[in-house]
């Protein structure tokens, strides 16, 4: 094994690392963020919108996140120079760059899988104790922030870490569209050293220690209230 | 049974005079209605639940409903704070009658949400199985609705929490989670919920029907305590020695409809009905 390359290349793989770490953090918040209302709405009605989320799910779970990120990327990437108003406005700094198409697909993609377990966490939070809120004179929305959702999110804790930590192993599809996360930095050094088992052993490790830290967080998390065994 | 007069008598009989027959809860009374509801209907699709139920429920009035499972007892209550939407009839809490307004489907809807929202914070219910908010420890569970609902301070609900808690025996248990307590402790702590919102009345449905045998003594303890400090209290149960010395008032339903009333020494020793006294019959 060689290793000489790596102080050469270290400073890129921390700015990677970063990439990767943004990228997952803003794709799992703003995908919760979305996750809350699909899943709401498939358990409350009205109707429409729990079909349109119903079927937003259906779509993006039911097709490669490879071909969303290309379709995006590609897609709406080449679209949007073509608008003049796009082109002049402030986005545009940013809708230039790769990296916003990454967070957008993964954002769907989380919003979508975390949809459907935020759907079983709030049928599964048992009617009484919704009951109980009602009783005690609270309104709907305060029932659902001080009851329903923090009751919901502790039924589905272990699921949405599994659902963290796929969301990770996902992000290395982002350099295939141009974003050097640490796995796009992994194949910069691939193709500049010719070294092809160390660069992807460095890659994996770092991917190993996030998956810990995230295990760790999430498992802290989850024993805050503790539940008896059943 | 000497317990029987005594209890409903020695309760009333402070603010109102009871006649010698023990209808203190049928002459003229001066206090004013807790809650009053009149020809109330269920229907759940075609299945006719209540049938036109009536009942007074003064202030210091403990109302126990009795009857077999599928007489309409539960829903009823669970009508008075409208966790079920009632078919017709009127009902009001301290004089002030929730109003209602004709849904898509022809069905009553609470016209005012915020009306039924205060009108149920005076309302205290202790469910059959409990429903602590398992994601709180016991003493959250009592703060919740008053910081949430009527604006406490935390501090302010710290300490009310802590003083009902200790009346209702569970002073130890503050900072234990619902899922490690003992179903008659849960019970407890749910009561001390319900109290916490300082309710007109409280509502209570089968609350010792999910308990062990052993446990059921300890939630009636407190519930009795409760009826002895004059609350007005609308009980659901099947403990009919219970229901017999606490109340001043007893309802028997009967498939939807009051089969027979009246105060508990004449329910439980004298009912006209038959089928009443073929129900009461285990308590002799």
């Amino acid at each position: 094994m060689v290793w000489d390359w790596l102080p050469e290349y270290a400073p890129r793989f921390v700015e990677g690392f970063w990439i990767t770490i943004q990228l997952l953090a803003m794709s799992v918040c703003f995908g919760m963020l979305l996750a809350v209302p699909i899943g709401l709405v498939q358990v409350t009605g009205p109707r429409p919108l729990a079909w349109l989320a119903r079927g937003f799910c259906t779509s993006i779970r039911g097709t490669p996140l490879l071909i969303q990120l290309w379709l995006i990327y590609y897609g709406l990437g080449s679209v949007f120079p073509s608008f003049p108003e796009i082109r002049q406005s402030f986005l545009w700094p940013y809708l230039r760059e790769a990296f916003p198409y990454a967070v957008f697909a993964f954002t769907m993609s989380v919003a979508a899988y975390s949809g459907e377990v935020m759907r079983g966490a709030f049928q599964g939070v048992p009617k009484g104790e919704l009951e109980a809120a009602r009783a005690v004179g609270m309104g709907s929305f305060k029932m659902l922030y001080r009851i329903w959702l923090p009751r919901a999110l502790q039924n589905v804790f272990p699921t949405l870490a599994g659902e963290i930590v796929l969301t990770l192993k996902a992000t290395p599809l982002a350099a295939t569209i141009t974003v050097y996360d640490v796995f796009g930095v992994g194949t910069i050094v691939r193709q500049e050293t010719y070294r092809v088992y160390e660069p992807l052993l460095l890659v994996a490790a770092i991917y190993i220690f996030l998956t810990i830290i995230i295990v760790l967080f999430m498992r802290y998390l989850e024993n805050r209230i503790p539940t008896p065994a059943r | 049974m000497a317990a029987s007069s005594k209890k409903p008598a020695a309760k009333s009989g402070g603010s109102k005079p009871s006649s010698g027959a023990g209808k203190s809860d049928q002459g003229k009374s001066l206090l004013p209605e807790a809650v009053q509801v009149s020809d109330l209907h269920k229907s759940f699709g075609s299945l006719e639940v209540l049938k036109g139920v009536s009942m007074t429920a003064r202030e210091g009035d403990v109302v126990s409903m009795i009857g077999s499972s599928g007489s309409g007892k539960s829903t009823f209550l669970r009508c008075i704070n409208l966790l079920e939407k009632p078919s017709k009839g009127e009902i009001s809490i301290g004089g002030e009658a929730f109003r209602f307004k004709r849904g898509p489907g022809n069905e009553l809807e609470p016209a005012d949400k915020k009306q039924v929202q205060r009108l149920r914070s005076s309302l205290g219910m202790v469910f059959q199985n409990f429903n602590l908010w398992q994601h709180m420890t016991v003493l959250e569970n009592v703060m919740e609705a008053p910081v949430q609902v009527l604006g406490l301070t935390k501090a302010e609900a710290r300490d009310q929490a802590k003083e009902i808690l200790e009346r209702v025996g569970m002073a130890d248990k503050h900072d234990a989670y619902p899922g490690f307590l003992s179903g008659g402790q849960q019970q407890r702590a749910a009561i001390a919920r319900a109290l916490a919102m300082e309710p007109k009345v409280m509502l209570f449905d089968e609350p010792t029907s999910a308990l062990d045998p052993e446990l059921v003594g300890e939630v009636l303890k407190v519930i009795r305590s409760l009826a002895e400090e004059g609350r007005t209290m609308i009980l659901v149960t099947h403990e009919m020695k219970f229901a017999r010395d606490v109340s001043s008032h007893v309802m028997y339903l009967h498939q939807g409809m009051v089969e027979e009333e009246g105060p508990p020494k004449k329910v439980f020793y004298e009912p006209v009905s038959e089928r009443c006294r073929e129900f009461v019959k285990s308590i002799h």
